[in-house]
């Protein structure tokens, strides 16, 4: 009985490191392939001194943070100050214990995993907002305010896209999501939800304070809003958090919308049985999610900064509204035609 | 009426944001213009007006006369020459400075020079660890002249024929 408990907890904890460990990787080739792409998109190379193509420059930015000194602000709230980065990536790390990899590999296959989602991408602005206050600064504390107003007014438009997509799938559990998906391309749900889904990746974008949205961090106004007095592994934590959410939202935008872990082709034909056979699922998760994940940076390097009203009026003035219509269009086609 | 809603349509497409993303993709596939500068260089003119070089004849003879005229006709003062006899009854500089920090790099001293001692060379990129080396003396002149003696004459050869 007690060996079994055991080898549960020792059984997840595996679960937990084969995620984690892939995950900090990638978000730390995640900071380079920003450089690199946004470098391209300006004509430029980007960096390429730290070993070959500079595949080793986050390798050395990582050991660079790690040797800096840990500045505490004299009259920041210590405490809290050094509590802020933990509460940011906490969440952001736990999001990942519902995400399905394929149809078994998951550490927790929860039936509300659609709201552990929800709330667990909220948790992270509490951070945020702790980090802004306990500095002490007033450019941290403007950065955790529009932080704060944002995520909040974006979780909404957020909210009702989820609705959309259990409305269709009937259930909350995200393998249940992704299995409701099975079929084709044209059985993802990106088709009947495109409004959703589109309005969902603005809100995701904004959700994880990436450019155009970024007036979190504004560097012109605020100089690096609610982070500005951070330094060394402090500072790395709130880059870790942001960028593993970005690859969260990119997975669950995957998950919901086109399908999980399916391949674009269902296996009754020819091709998709080939592509069933020699591609394991886990490939069409990482290679759909790679590209909401690039069409990050890219808007990073296409659009300029929204202004703060504009943000407040898109959020709350037209994706609010939109998503409400389509929600009552969905239950008006699910309720009487079953789709 | 009919704009109004044209407008909201137009909007709702967000073509104006996919015409923005089509922009940056096509300067992402395209050709990078970065040039990584230790390796390579843009090509410079053989009218390049850089660090300076005091030249010598093909025996060795330091080409130098003395005249002062590069330290009269320098706009910012920056030559320094003070002259001597040789032993060999010629009239020789025992100081030739250019004050780098001055010099600004116009060419006179090249042009007025009657015997093209003094050059400018190509070189660009050349640095000082203490403010004090900002001032080049004739031994580091001649040794520039020396150094790149070969480059120099291919220079101005190339440049003299639009004179």
């Amino acid at each position: 009985m007690i060996l079994n408990f055991f080898l549960g907890v020792f059984y997840t904890l595996i679960k937990i490191i084969v995620i984690v460990v892939p995950l900090m990787l990638s978000v730390a080739y995640l900071t380079y392939a920003e450089r690199k792409v946004i470098a391209f998109m300006h004509d430029r190379i980007g960096p390429n001194r730290v070993g070959n193509y500079g595949l080793l420059q986050p390798i050395a930015d990582a050991i660079k943070l790690l040797f800096k000194e840990l500045i505490i602000p004299t009259k920041s709230n210590k405490y809290l100050y050094m509590i802020a980065p933990v509460v940011v990536i906490g969440p952001s790390l736990t999001a990942w214990a519902v995400i399905p990899f394929n149809e078994d590999f998951m550490i927790s296959n929860l039936n509300i995993g659609l709201l552990f989602l929800l709330s667990m991408t909220s948790l992270s602005v509490y951070g945020i907002i702790i980090a802004g206050w306990a500095t002490n600064s007033k450019y941290a504390l403007l950065g955790a305010l529009r932080s704060a107003a944002q995520t909040i007014s974006y979780e909404i438009a957020m909210g009702f896209c989820f609705v959309g997509v259990l409305m269709l799938s009937r259930s909350m559990s995200l393998k249940e999501i992704v299995l409701a998906q099975s079929g084709g391309i044209l059985h993802w749900f990106w088709l009947p939800l495109f409004p959703l889904f589109v309005i969902y990746w603005i809100s995701a974008v904004a959700e994880t304070n990436r450019a155009p949205f970024d007036v979190v961090e504004g560097e012109s106004e605020i100089v690096a809003g609610f982070h500005v007095e951070y330094s060394g592994i402090r500072f790395a934590l709130f880059f870790l958090a942001e960028y593993s959410n970005m690859i969260l939202v990119s997975v669950l935008c995957v998950i919901m919308f086109f399908g999980g872990w399916m391949s674009p082709i269902s296996n009754s034909n020819f091709i998709g049985q080939f592509l069933h056979n020699y591609l394991p699922p886990i490939f069409w998760l990482l290679f759909k999610s790679s590209f909401f994940i690039f069409s990050f940076l890219w808007f990073r390097a296409t659009f300029p900064r929204y202004r703060y009203d504009q943000i407040m009026r898109l959020g709350w003035k037209i994706f609010i509204p939109i998503t409400l219509v389509w929600i009552i269009i969905i239950a008006f086609f699910v309720k009487f035609f079953q789709i | 009426m009919f704009v109004f809603f044209k407008k909201i349509f137009k909007n709702f497409l967000l073509l104006e944001l996919i015409k923005g993303l089509m922009v940056t993709w096509k300067h992402f596939i395209g050709r990078k213009i970065t040039i990584l500068y230790p390796e390579e260089e843009i090509p410079k003119s053989d009218r390049f007006r850089g660090l300076h070089a005091l030249m010598r004849y093909e025996n060795g003879e330091e080409r130098c006369i003395g005249c002062k005229l590069c330290e009269i006709i320098c706009p910012a003062k920056a030559i320094t020459i003070e002259t001597d006899q040789r032993n060999d009854g010629s009239r020789r500089t025992i100081k030739y400075e250019i004050d780098l920090f001055k010099c600004i790099y116009c060419g006179y001293c090249e042009e007025a020079c009657p015997v093209d001692s003094i050059v400018q060379t190509n070189i660009y990129d050349y640095c000082f660890y203490d403010r004090n080396s900002c001032v080049i003396t004739k031994d580091k002149l001649l040794a520039i002249g020396d150094q790149y003696r070969e480059d120099i004459n291919k220079m101005k050869q190339n440049d003299s024929i639009y004179k």
